[in-house]
């Protein structure tokens, strides 16, 4: 198993920059998922460890060791790709063992690991088939079953789930915990999807234009988002940000409610507040007063767009069954140690 | 997608003469070849231009093939074609995947390249080519047909290698490097067998293409025993301009490789015209 | 925020390996061919387009040398060039536009359901495997009246007065090789058409019939359109292709009867291979090849006015 580590990282096409200043290191059995909207470059990270693209800038170590020219093959690292890309002439064994085979080991031993593989995988029947005549999800397993024969040091994964349908996906997130937990290994996983970021990783390294906007537990990113963007990348449904202003240790919003809030530093520009964070209450009562647009049973909750006087649209999310139907007048009270704020750059400035 | 025609029995009815015309319009050329060749020689003068003879024979065939030196032709062209159509895909495949696979620096410009080749009257070279090859003594040689042919395929054979490797995702190259293949191993053990039936369609095209090319034949090549086909049949025809029957079994021959190759490439047709878009 | 320099960590080892993959490495693979080319095609150019500056005869060996302009002063004043770039003008627009017209047919017809429709793309593609030579001599035989119906069908249809040669007749011998070319030549324009048919979406013409479009409508409104790029490009190269296509014609009537058939590209050919006066071949190429530059710019430039893309 290894540790990876990056070091002021950066990519360019010619002038066009479209990776800069990644610092990022990665304990031996780690599980970091790199997560951002597409065209972040995380996919373009994860082929510069993989050494798929040259790096132009910084440093690549792996266990201590520089590997910023070392091919592909040198660097003893598996990869599970969007389109699987399993190769189409040769059948699900082969395809498995096919790194084993281009290593020149011997043919029972690349058998039994095939075998073992494929069985933890429930592929065991499959093994004879060609690639064409798998659905999905089995394609799936084999690419993932080519990487865990290798044993390599580290596992990276490019979106492997984007290709299923809804319920597959659930599954296979499923099946890469088991994996994870069972092999011990470090991997590096990318995804737009943040459920799958949230629910697998030991760390999240959330990405957009090309910057590291935040490294952090799942929990530390939902709670303490370092700025705007990854408060609202984070976190579903999308927290509500609303204009708002500093009044000594107040913030003041645009409908006349004074909200105070503890550690704030410098001038405020907005406040976050998730749609979990906010409860209704009585209209004569609350921070918030105005009239339900939609609303949407989902039974285990109840997702509320409602129109706020003076702000406009908010949305919030309440536990549990909550009668009640579009234009209906709403009050709604905010929970103040869980709002956040942000300044003009959108940085967040409260503790 | 095709398109659903209301059925109307006049439509129906302009369909089908359509089918019937363009069906007849291909075919009757070939036929009358045929038809030619099985008649037997008294039989031409009085029942030419009949439809059917009243006797068929292969006599004729039998005469082209033991009695002339049409086999002789029929072996050079066959040498010729067959090695132009190898060297050629071999380098096509080679730029076809540099094409495919790198961006680097001239390469508008050798696209552009090609693509003027491919537009410039071939017969401009004629002369200066005769000059080389005379010079280098090697007139009446097939390799120096080889050669030539070789040079005058390889930027559409090198286009169509392009676009079949296009079909080739990168991610298995990519995978196959992952899975600890050098670039080259990832050449040989993934993309070749997937590129393989490319690989045919290209020998096709290009055997077609050098087993009917003549003008260059009839420059280059003067002695009977390196005629190709093409050329030996044109001298037969301009020498014994009677033996309509021997003439049309020799042209049937001459047909034969050609649609071997046709019906192996079929499928390929529109790949091939649309990224050469130049060749016939 | 770092600054990047050449002098960043490893920034030259990975700058070599940058070198390998986006400058050597491809030449690698391209070398081959760019050296058969050049030297089997471009060197030959250049010395082709020198050769009409210059008087070389094989067999009169003894007057070579340079010539200046003469070559060009002879063409000028050469009625045989002027006579053969009339005829390439009718060979290739008369082949195009048959070969286009009947081409688009076919596509169509091809573009619809019927049964035995594999079989019959097949058949009706065969002429285009055909040899060139062996297409020329087949038509030149069926235009024979001894072994060949044509002229005995033009004549019963009152096309001909008797059943003869056309390829004999100063008047009508182009239309011989026009012919067979038309016969060669629809397969490449119904296969590439039938390409660009199959890439318009169905639904189109699902949505243009739910808005009450006639079948009519549909092929100026939708089809057309849809295939204008395709057709601008593919009928250009192909009259450029055609423009230098000799085999058919050296074949069928090699430029006779009394020149009357006589195009550029056979003209070269002829000269070169007849005569050896291989000065003057080159000249009447240069001559074709600037026609054509001419033609492309134009039809290039009268595309970009016209179809907005």
């Amino acid at each position: 198993m290894a540790r990876l580590e990056l070091r002021d990282i950066g990519k360019s096409y010619g002038t066009m920059e479209v990776l800069r200043d990644i610092n990022l290191s990665v304990a031996d059995g780690e599980f970091i998922v790199l997560v951002g909207p597409s065209g972040c470059g995380k996919s373009t990270l994860l082929r510069m460890i993989a050494g798929l693209e040259p790096i132009t800038h910084g440093e690549l170590l792996i266990d201590g060791r520089r590997m910023n020219d070392a091919a592909p093959r040198d660097r003893d690292i598996a990869m599970v790709f969007q389109s699987y890309a399993l190769y189409p002439h040769m059948d699900v064994a082969r395809n498995m063992g096919f790194s084993m085979e281009i290593r020149g080991a011997r043919a029972e031993e690349r058998r039994s690991k095939v075998a073992a593989a494929a069985k933890t995988l429930g592929l065991d029947v499959l093994t004879e088939r060609l690639p064409k005549a798998l659905s999905g999800g089995q394609r799936q397993r084999v690419a993932m079953g080519r990487a865990i024969v290798r044993d390599p040091q580290a596992f990276l994964f490019d979106e492997p789930l984007s290709n299923l349908d809804a319920a597959l996906r659930v599954e296979m997130r499923l099946e890469i915990a088991r994996l994870h937990h069972r092999l011990g290994a470090t991997m590096v996983y990318v995804t737009h999807d943040q459920v799958e970021a949230l629910t697998l990783a030991d760390r999240i390294v959330v990405m957009n234009g090309g910057i590291v906007q935040q490294v952090g537990t799942p929990l530390e990113l939902y709670d303490t988002p370092a700025n705007r963007f990854v408060a609202q990348f984070i976190g579903s449904p999308t927290m509500n940000v609303l204009p708002a202003s500093r009044e000594g240790g107040d913030v003041r919003l645009s409908n006349g409610a004074l909200i105070s809030l503890e550690g704030l530093e410098g001038p405020v520009a907005e406040l976050g507040i998730r749609p979990e964070h906010l409860d209704l209450a009585d209209p004569d009562n609350a921070t918030f007063t105005g009239s339900a647009d939609v609303v949407e049973h989902l039974g285990s909750d109840t997702n509320i767009y409602a129109q706020i006087d003076g702000i406009g649209p908010l949305m919030v999310r309440q536990h549990g069954h909550v009668a009640l139907r579009a234009g209906d007048r709403l009050g709604i009270v905010v929970q103040p140690e869980r709002v956040h704020a942000f300044d003009a750059t959108g940085a967040r400035i409260n503790s | 997608m095709s398109v659903q025609v209301r059925r109307s029995p006049l439509r129906s009815f302009g369909k089908l003469c359509a089918i019937l015309f363009y069906l007849c319009f291909a075919l009757f050329p070939i036929y009358w070849l045929v038809k030619i060749s099985v008649t037997p020689d008294q039989l031409v003068y009085t029942e030419g231009t009949k439809l059917w003879p009243s006797t068929a024979t292969l006599g004729n065939f039998g005469k082209v093939i033991f009695q002339t030196d049409f086999l002789i032709f029929f072996r050079n062209s066959l040498f010729v074609s067959l090695s132009t159509a190898a060297v050629t895909t071999l380098i096509a495949a080679a730029g076809g995947y540099a094409f495919s696979r790198f961006e680097f620096s001239g390469k508008r410009i050798l696209v552009a390249l090609l693509l003027l080749t491919q537009m410039f009257p071939l017969l401009m070279i004629i002369a200066p080519i005769y000059r080389i090859v005379a010079a280098l003594g090697l007139l009446n040689s097939l390799p120096s047909l080889i050669l030539v042919y070789t040079a005058f395929n390889i930027p559409f054979a090198t286009f169509l290698m392009q676009s079949f490797f296009d079909g080739i995702p990168k991610d298995l190259e990519d995978a196959a490097m992952m899975d600890g293949c050098s670039r080259f191993q990832a050449l040989r053990k993934v993309i070749l067998p997937l590129t393989l039936p490319g690989l045919g369609a290209t020998l096709g095209f290009i055997f077609t293409a050098a087993w009917s090319e003549i003008l260059f034949a009839l420059m280059l090549i003067r002695s009977n025993d390196a005629m190709t086909f093409p050329v030996g049949l044109l001298t037969f025809v301009s020498k014994f301009s009677v033996d309509w029957g021997q003439m049309m079994a020799a042209g049937v021959l001459a047909l034969v490789p050609s649609c071997i190759f046709f019906i192996f490439i079929q499928k390929y047709l529109v790949q091939g015209l649309t990224s050469g878009a130049v060749k016939g | 925020m770092t600054t990047f320099t050449n002098k960043a960590p490893g920034g030259t080892r990975a700058r070599t390996s940058l070198y390998w993959r986006y400058l050597v490495e491809p030449y690698l693979y391209l070398t081959p061919a760019i050296l058969l080319i050049a030297l089997v095609m471009l060197f030959p150019l250049i010395v082709g387009i020198s050769y009409s500056f210059q008087t070389v005869n094989l067999l009169h060996l003894d007057k070579g040398g340079w010539a200046g302009l003469s070559n060009y002063a002879d063409l000028w004043a050469d009625r045989k060039f002027w006579l053969a770039l009339e005829n390439t003008l009718v060979w290739t627009f008369g082949s195009v536009f048959f070969q286009f017209t009947l081409g688009l047919g076919l596509a169509l017809l091809l573009n619809t359901r019927f049964p035995g429709r594999r079989v019959f793309q097949a058949l009706v593609f065969l002429p285009w495997a055909v040899p060139t030579f062996l297409t020329a001599l087949i038509w030149a035989w069926l235009f024979n009246p001894v072994i060949g119906p044509l002229p005995h069908w033009l004549a019963a249809v009152g096309a001909l007065s008797e059943p003869y040669n056309i390829l004999g007749d100063p008047e009508l011998a182009i239309w011989g090789p026009i012919t067979a070319n038309i016969w060669y030549g629809v397969p490449f324009f119904a296969i590439t058409l039938l390409a660009a048919l199959q890439s318009i979406p169905s639904e189109l013409y699902e949505a243009a019939e739910i808005d009450g479009a006639t079948a009519w409508q549909s092929f100026t409104k939708i089809t057309l359109p849809f295939l204008a790029p395709m057709i601008a490009i593919t009928v250009m190269l192909r009259t450029i292709w055609i423009a230098n296509f000799a085999d058919l014609i050296f074949i069928m009537t090699a430029g006779g009867p009394a020149n009357s058939t006589q195009i550029l590209s056979t003209y070269v050919f002829t000269t070169a291979f007849k005569k050896l006066d291989f000065g003057y071949a080159s000249t009447i190429a240069v001559a074709l090849l600037g026609l054509l530059f001419i033609y492309a710019a134009l039809v290039l430039a009268l595309r970009r006015k016209f179809v907005k893309v």
